[in-house]
């Protein structure tokens, strides 16, 4: 079957096992063991802080009874105040009690349920399969979640899902009105050579270490995804994490080739190119607009950098590895014994050498690159927000020139006396003075919320570069640890040679 | 702005190194041989410009064979050849391991960079272009250590050899005053470099195919060709390992210098830098250690082959000069001149002998004392150089996790 999206045969996999080393003995403390308990315990960090008050987005669930018991629940770590003070009126019905009674009584207890847990809701994608043979196959990944919140329908569960899935997400979410002007976080890039070399087959190292670079970006994605307060609210994401047999995402082929960016790019060349140049009376949108470009270039200049370390870190390796065995030949010729020996433990210890530098260059990638890759990829997204509002200002121009070419043609019938035309014009004045006033308020309220976002953006990614660089300096740090007590272990041999 | 960089370059060239104050412990591969207080040799500073390197050759000397008791002259790395050649070439010394000759200089991997940096300028920011100009520096600087290294030990071994010191061309070699490059092109001439191209036309086979009568060269001649490869295998791969190190010191320069323009909290952002640099450091000094070492002992045991080689063809001499004996007996023709002939093989033959046994058990010695030596001094810098590693990073994390 030929699909529009044919991301993934994804197939040939390695087991079931955990997608842990990528490279021999990495010490990756987040990924673990299939317990959803255990899953969870590194992703306290991960899991959304949503601060109460940045709260103020329109959900498609007016409706929702448990909309409102979300927004009292969600935990702000950055202070007790603001749990205190409830910012909207939206807080106010969460002291009327409901027929949902899952809505804690009163502040104290709040209070309790929020220490109790300190996330709202974690997500983990882990153990990739291949499913099905041949052309057919792809990879499913086992997507779990724990939460406290109420919505879901249990507290521990989890679901099968595969890459065009989280594709899927993505292009519901994506569209959808309500979201406007929000980041909505980018899935990872589809490719082409990476399921290639997947396909034919091989089990080779390569192979393990594209799936769990694309499990990880699944997890990362997911993680932003639901540490958004408007996003997690929505009942797309909702039926992504807990509907068991989900319909296949026919979508995605926007996402095919270049992919997000591509996308992103042709977007706002096509904004760019619209007639009508906005006054902007606030320039806060123009230089945070301006920023977040520079940033993007910055960012895609320390990228190309980082991927010639990581090349650079593996160049090492296996020269470090060849030379350890050069190394011990070497020994075996030596006719002083010491010598010979300690030649031997030599090259034993570059052999050490050689794995520290693996582990090293799999951080290198995994922590500092990755993140990097993501960071391009969202702050594309962040534009695609500010010509999403640039849009709705098109969008409201437009028709209030289409109101006044209306008013026109009404001041036209009124001249040459054609009264049955001359209501209908009417009705059409006044249908397009709603739209005028509704896309007035689009406008207003797209912008709010780009700003919201923004804000809410950088102390993400401030909070989220500063974990990953303490992550990749820890990881540094053992292994400079490790480094001093192979060359002590060393000395003495060095120092037995005669 | 073109022209401001090129003067620049010329700059980065023309650099006054004050040897003595550089790390002394970096001083040699091979063990401190300026023992004897009778001849003292080193290479206090050398003048690096465009091209050429001048070394300043300072002797003190309680012999009175010299003129003055301490003197400098200037050299530059020709003469040094010159000097090694004529020694090799002389007869006399076909029994000892003459030095194997310093290096040429080389600065084109420093000054490629020098040369990329200057072009790329302008797409760097200035912090980076600072750090990464340091580092250049420091390269240079590096490579200037070792080749001064590499020709003060070459003439150490000299010095501290009890035959080769009293050579007349080592001491004009220190002496004498005046530029040397033109007694070195009439010397050329005269030797007509026939032996070196003996020597360089050395055949394994040759080597390897004479019948030895003596075990202790049947087996030094087994362990010397064997070692021989090994040894040059593990050079060639401790350089390309040094040269991975290196890049991935200059990937983290720019890190450093992107992230600094990129953080906020800069503060940080400093710190982490100076952590990355001491990879670069950690890459010179490996350099200098470990792979120094080898290509040294490389170079030496090369040397150590062609004396075996010389013994090998005096032995093959000797035994066409029995063959010529009786032949001539046979012939009862020109007995008394095949007599002596064959005389002259065989004391030349056992002279070699007992001179190459001396010298390549003292070898032995040697390069086992070096090896112990640079070994120590490697794994302690590899363990300051992660200490202060751990130091920092330390002081970084703590640093970010309390923002």
């Amino acid at each position: 079957m030929a699909d529009a999206d044919s991301d993934d045969g994804e197939d040939i996999f390695v087991s079931n096992s955990n997608p842990v080393s990528v490279s021999r003995g990495v010490s990756q403390p987040d990924r673990v063991t299939e317990e959803p308990s255990d899953l969870f315990s590194e992703e306290e960090e991960a899991a959304s802080s949503t601060a109460a008050k940045a709260n103020g987005v329109h959900s498609d669930d007016d409706n929702d009874l448990f909309a409102d018991a979300n927004v009292e629940l969600s935990t702000d770590k950055s202070g007790s105040s603001a749990r205190k003070e409830p910012s909207g009126p939206r807080h106010a019905s969460s002291f009327t009690p409901s027929p949902a009674a899952m809505q804690p009584t009163s502040l104290e207890q709040l209070e309790e349920e929020e220490a109790k847990d300190s996330f709202d809701v974690d997500v983990a994608v882990t153990n990739p399969e291949k499913v099905g043979d041949g052309m057919n196959a792809y990879v499913a990944y086992k997507v779990s979640t724990r939460t406290s919140l109420p919505m879901f329908r249990s507290k521990v569960f989890s679901v099968r899902r595969r890459f065009s899935d989280f594709l899927g997400l993505y292009e519901k979410l994506s569209v959808k009105q309500s979201l406007h002007g929000c980041i909505i976080p980018p899935p990872p890039e589809k490719s082409v050579v990476g399921m290639t070399k997947v396909k034919v087959g091989m089990d080779d190292p390569s192979s393990v270490e594209f799936v769990e670079r694309r499990r990880a970006a699944l997890e990362r994605y997911l993680q932003r995804v639901v540490s958004h307060p408007s996003l997690l609210q929505d009942p797309d994401v909702r039926e992504f994490l807990e509907r068991e047999d989900l319909p296949r995402a026919v979508n995605t082929q926007a996402l095919s080739g270049a992919g997000f960016l591509k996308m992103i790019n042709k977007a706002s060349d096509a904004v760019n190119k619209m007639t009508i140049k906005m006054n902007e009376s606030d320039t806060w949108f123009e230089d945070k607009f301006q920023e977040v470009e520079n940033e993007e270039q910055q960012l895609r200049k320390l990228h190309v950098v980082v991927d010639s370390l990581v090349n650079h870190r593996k160049e090492l390796c296996g020269n470090t590895a060849v030379f350890a065995k050069s190394l011990a030949m070497l020994g075996n010729s030596e006719d002083n014994t010491a010598l010979s020996r300690a030649l031997s433990q030599l090259a034993e210890v570059e052999d050490k050498m050689e794995q520290l530098h693996q582990e090293q260059a799999a951080s290198d990638f995994f922590i500092f690159a990755e993140l990097l890759g993501d960071y391009i990829r969202l702050l594309g997204a962040v534009r695609g927000c500010f010509d999403q509002r640039m849009r709705a200002w098109q969008r409201w121009q437009e028709a209030q020139s289409t109101l006044q070419k209306k008013r026109e043609a009404e001041a036209k019938l009124l001249w040459a006396n054609k009264p049955d035309k001359l209501q209908q014009a009417k009705e059409e004045i006044t249908e397009w003075e709603a739209r005028v006033t509704q896309y007035e308020r689009d406008f207003d309220r797209i912008g709010m919320t780009v700003r919201k976002e923004v804000l809410r953006f950088e102390k993400e990614k401030a909070k989220d570069f500063k974990s990953q660089i303490i992550k990749y300096l820890e990881a540094m740090l053992q292994s400079q640890q490790r480094l001093i007590k192979f060359w002590e272990a060393f000395l003495p041999e060095a120092k037995a040679i005669a | 702005e073109r022209m401001c960089i090129g003067s620049r370059i010329q700059h980065y060239q023309c650099v006054y190194v004050f040897w003595s104050v550089i790390s002394p412990q970096l001083r040699s591969v091979s063990v401190d041989l300026n023992h004897d207080a009778s001849l003292l040799i080193d290479i206090p500073d050398a003048l690096c410009e465009r091209d050429k390197v001048k070394f300043t050759v300072h002797t003190k000397t309680t012999l009175s064979s010299f003129q003055k008791p301490d003197f400098s002259v200037p050299r530059q790395h020709e003469d040094f050849i010159w000097l090694h050649d004529t020694l090799v070439e002389t007869e006399d010394y076909a029994g000892l391991i003459i030095p194997p000759a310093p290096p040429k200089p080389d600065f084109d991997s420093p000054r490629e960079k020098m040369h990329k940096l200057g072009e790329g300028e302008a797409t760097m920011t200035k912090e980076e272009y600072t750090k990464m100009k340091q580092e250049l520096e420091a390269e240079y600087l590096a490579v200037f250590k070792k080749t001064v290294q590499v020709h003060e030990i070459f003439l150490q071994r000299l010095s501290s050899h009890p035959v080769l010191s009293k050579d007349r061309n080592f001491q004009i070699f220190l002496e004498y005053d005046q530029d040397l490059s033109v007694r070195r092109k009439n010397a050329k001439e005269m030797f007509g470099g026939f032996f070196k191209n003996m020597v360089k036309s050395a055949d394994e086979v040759l080597i390897s195919g004479v019948k030895e009568v003596d075990d202790f060269f049947e087996q030094e001649k087994t362990f010397l060709l064997d070692y021989y490869s090994k040894i040059k295998d593990s050079t060639a791969k401790a350089e390309k390992m040094t040269r991975a190190h290196k890049n991935i010191a200059d990937d983290y320069i720019h890190i450093s210098a992107t992230l600094n323009s990129l953080a906020a909290d800069d503060m940080t952002a400093n710190k982490k830098c100076t952590t990355w640099l001491l990879e670069g450091r950690v890459a010179s000094d490996q350099d200098l250690k470990l792979t120094e070492l080898l290509r040294y002992y490389m170079r030496d045991i090369q040397a150590a082959k062609d004396l075996l080689y010389r013994r090998a063809r005096a032995l093959a001499d000797y035994e066409n000069s029995n063959k010529a004996l009786d032949k001539a007996r046979l012939k009862s023709k020109d007995i008394p001149q095949a007599e002596e002939h064959q005389r002259q093989c065989l004391q030349k033959f056992d002279k070699l002998s007992e001179s190459g046994k001396k010298e390549l058990t003292s070898f032995k010695g040697r390069r086992v004392v070096a090896f112990r030596k640079n070994f120590i001094e490697m794994a302690e810098l590899e363990i300051k150089h992660a200490k202060n590693s751990v130091t920092l990073l330390q002081g970084c994390i703590e640093l970010l996790k309390s923002n």
